[in-house]
């Protein structure tokens, strides 16, 4: 038997944006108020029921709304039509340290922050403790905020919002905190919540901590709901989105009028799925076709691959494979061959370059064109390796 | 004593589910905004602190600061108005009239013009963490509360330290008026610190008329002027529609001795009605801003 924990019912949120604020303009533009008016909708018919003790990601492009979802689910937004229903102990982490006065000290900054998320005076004395631990700064406690580092702040503020009691937690891009010891340690402390049956609804760009703690994902585009359910299958969607924006947005850029031109990039594998997505150990080739109305002495042609956030893997060009490009003008199709694809599972992009040997540049685009790998079952990473662990005793 | 995953999934299972951010009816839901302002008064009570605090934080002589701002303004007036333009000729013991009025004069607009800048003072709690938003404007009131109390009692020590302590029947009159000044700035406070929100020229205005609204209460001057000048027209009338008027009439009489026993102070007729109808006036002004609020409230989050 289900038990939801929030219920949003066809919520819909629609923002007035007023381009002019002072009296004056007010009075000026009375007339035309309309047209000083824009307004979009955040949400749109947005319906979803969360399930008690699981951990759903909110992703989407930045503006796709999934902070005002989140918000709008906190209470801190109130939606234009459709309602929310909710049940248990909420905390909202939308922004650390959110009401940490400068002026006042950690510990009375503790009391303050954990009153808001709302802690008694008995469980935040009861906990203080804990939360000092915690946030590793046992020494600063006693001073005035103003005077912590950044990091000593975050890791404050983070410390009193995990040790709230919350049924539902609601968290928005705030994971990415402080040294890489505190960040495991958060991570810890965030799978401690789920074993203990809380639910967590949690914005976050990172693809990485989206597939590594949620059981489900909603993928929200210009305010609607674009995918909800598997995670990966989520993930998938949101890169492809991202991927089209991205394309769109991508620099092609002759250098040099009238030269070899870059017409079209495709990539093509013997081992794919039916939704395209490429299986460990396909064989890959990327064709680059071109027209060349002029025949420049000595050129070249060059492929790069990258993770989408710009991480170079493996780079080649036709000089270093030992490949002469032909100079009879007329289009022609450049072919590489990338045998046994060792990579791991996720999102490759590939930028493809065309170059004098002196180093001119004649065309080039970033990123031409991208595929996807299947994820890998073993082990995680941007390349794959086959393998494998055995165990003896070490005393014979 | 931690809860196992099932043990919170039944509790869960167990509380009914509640839609959120709905206004209820007109009573109704002055009723649960007020439930919840209670449930949270513990906050209410850190936030005070926190303002107290952090207002004279880092500086060495700390509270002393809250005092010596109405002391420094009663020496002028008592200096300015009363020596030199005389008027502490006609009013008795000058020093003591002149501090009543001022202090619950502060005491009202610490609230109205503190409150109206509440909740734009603390937008980065309102856009990012849900509290019933009451609680901005309320807080700037515990503060005031505070501050009004140190000064009270030091306006009682100063009138037994010159043997006029307003140990007498009309000290009654006290808590009426203070009552009175307290609802209806705590209305004008939930109200405009709503408006402010949308509109800030609001917190500029407060200030302005704010200003205004000093000399149209008999606080450094005396209701006897008032009484010579509008002898009873329609012009005194309208005058002592100012619940804050009537408030500080009230406290004059109240704590005043040397007024009283000299016998040249003047007084309104049924000036305890007209507090009493100040203070339902201002009952019903502090539901209808609650009300007003909580309309408003909704669209906090993205105006700020």
């Amino acid at each position: 038997m289900s038990t939801p924990i929030v219920s949003v019912q066809d919520v819909s949120k629609r923002f007035v944006i007023h381009k002019d604020k002072s009296v004056k303009e007010r009075v000026l533009n009375a007339a035309r108020s309309r047209q000083h008016r824009d307004d979009f909708w955040a949400l749109k018919n947005v319906s979803f029921e969360i399930e008690t003790g699981s951990t759903v990601g909110l992703v989407g492009h930045n503006g796709s709304g999934k902070s005002t979802l989140l918000k709008a689910v906190g209470g801190i937004i109130e939606p234009t039509s459709g309602s929310i229903w909710r049940r248990g102990r909420l905390a909202a982490l939308l922004e650390l340290g959110a009401g940490f006065h400068a002026d006042l000290t950690g510990r009375e900054n503790v009391f303050l922050n954990a009153a808001i998320l709302g802690l008694s005076r008995e469980e935040t004395t009861r906990k203080f403790d804990e939360i000092v631990a915690f946030s590793g700064i046992e020494e600063f406690i006693d001073t005035q905020v103003k005077f912590y580092s950044s990091g000593m702040y975050v890791r404050l503020a983070f410390a009193v919002a995990v040790n709230v009691d919350p049924d539902l937690l609601l968290v928005d891009e705030v994971l990415a905190v402080g040294d890489e010891p505190f960040q495991k340690k958060c991570m810890d402390k965030i799978a401690d919540f789920q074993s203990e049956g809380r639910t967590i609804v949690l914005v976050s760009h990172s693809a990485d901590q989206v597939g590594s703690l949620c059981d489900r994902v909603l993928v929200l585009d210009h305010g609607e709901v674009q995918h909800d359910g598997d995670t990966a299958e989520g993930l998938r969607v949101l890169r492809a989105g991202f991927d089209r924006a991205r394309q769109s947005a991508s620099t092609s850029s002759p250098m040099v009028g009238g030269l070899p031109r870059l017409l079209d990039v495709t990539t093509h594998a013997d081992l794919i799925d039916s939704t395209g997505v490429l299986r460990a150990g396909a064989n890959l080739t990327i064709y680059v076709d071109i027209d060349l109305d002029r025949a420049p002495e000595g050129w070249m042609a060059g492929i790069a691959i990258e993770t989408p956030l710009g991480q170079p893997i493996y780079r080649v060009n036709t000089d270093g494979l030992g490949v002469e490009l032909p100079r009879t003008a007329g289009r022609h199709r450049i072919s590489f061959l990338l045998p046994e694809l060792s990579l791991g599972g996720g999102q490759y992009q590939v930028n493809v370059g065309l170059a004098a040997k002196d180093g001119t540049t004649f065309d080039r685009r970033r990123p031409a064109t991208s595929f996807f790998v299947e994820h890998d079952h073993q082990g995680a990473g941007v390349v794959r390796m086959d393998s494998s662990a055995q165990y003896a005793p070490l005393d014979p | 004593m931690a809860e196992s995953a099932t043990e919170r999934r039944e509790r869960i299972r167990a509380e009914p589910m509640a839609p959120i951010g709905t206004h209820g009816g007109l009573f109704a839901g002055t009723l649960s905004s007020y439930r919840q302002v209670v449930s949270e008064r513990y906050l209410l009570g850190l936030l005070v602190k926190r303002e107290l605090k952090a207002r004279y934080k880092d500086s060495s002589l700390g509270f002393l600061w809250s005092l010596i701002r109405p002391l420094t303004q009663l020496l002028i007036y008592y200096f300015a108005l009363g020596e030199i333009l005389g008027l502490a000729r006609q009013i008795p013991s000058f020093a003591v009239f002149v501090f009543i009025g001022l202090t619950a004069w502060s005491f009202f607009t610490e609230i109205v013009s503190g409150g109206t800048t509440s909740i734009v003072g603390n937008s980065g709690l309102v856009k990012k963490v849900y509290l019933p938003r009451e609680i901005f404007p309320l807080s700037t009131i515990g503060g005031a509360l505070f501050n009004y109390a140190i000064q009270l009692s030091i306006l009682l020590v100063a009138t037994l330290v010159i043997g006029q302590f307003p140990a007498r029947a009309e000290l009654a009159l006290f808590p009426l008026a203070f009552a009175v000044i307290l609802i209806n700035a705590a209305a004008l406070a939930l109200l405009l610190s709503a408006v402010n929100v949308y509109l800030r020229d609001t917190q500029h205005l407060v200030e302005v008329i704010l200003t205004v609204l000093f000399w149209a209460s008999p606080i450094v001057y005396s209701f006897t002027f008032v009484r010579e000048a509008l002898d009873g027209s329609l012009l005194e009338q309208l005058y002592l529609a100012n619940p804050v008027t009537v408030a500080i009439l009230g406290m004059q009489q109240a704590l005043w001795v040397a007024g009283s026993e000299s016998g040249t102070a003047v007084w309104p007729d049924d000036l305890v009605p007209r507090m009493w109808i100040a203070l339902g006036i201002g009952v019903v002004m502090l539901w209808a801003s609650q009300r007003v609020f909580s309309r408003l409230q909704g669209n906090f989050a993205q105006e700020l």
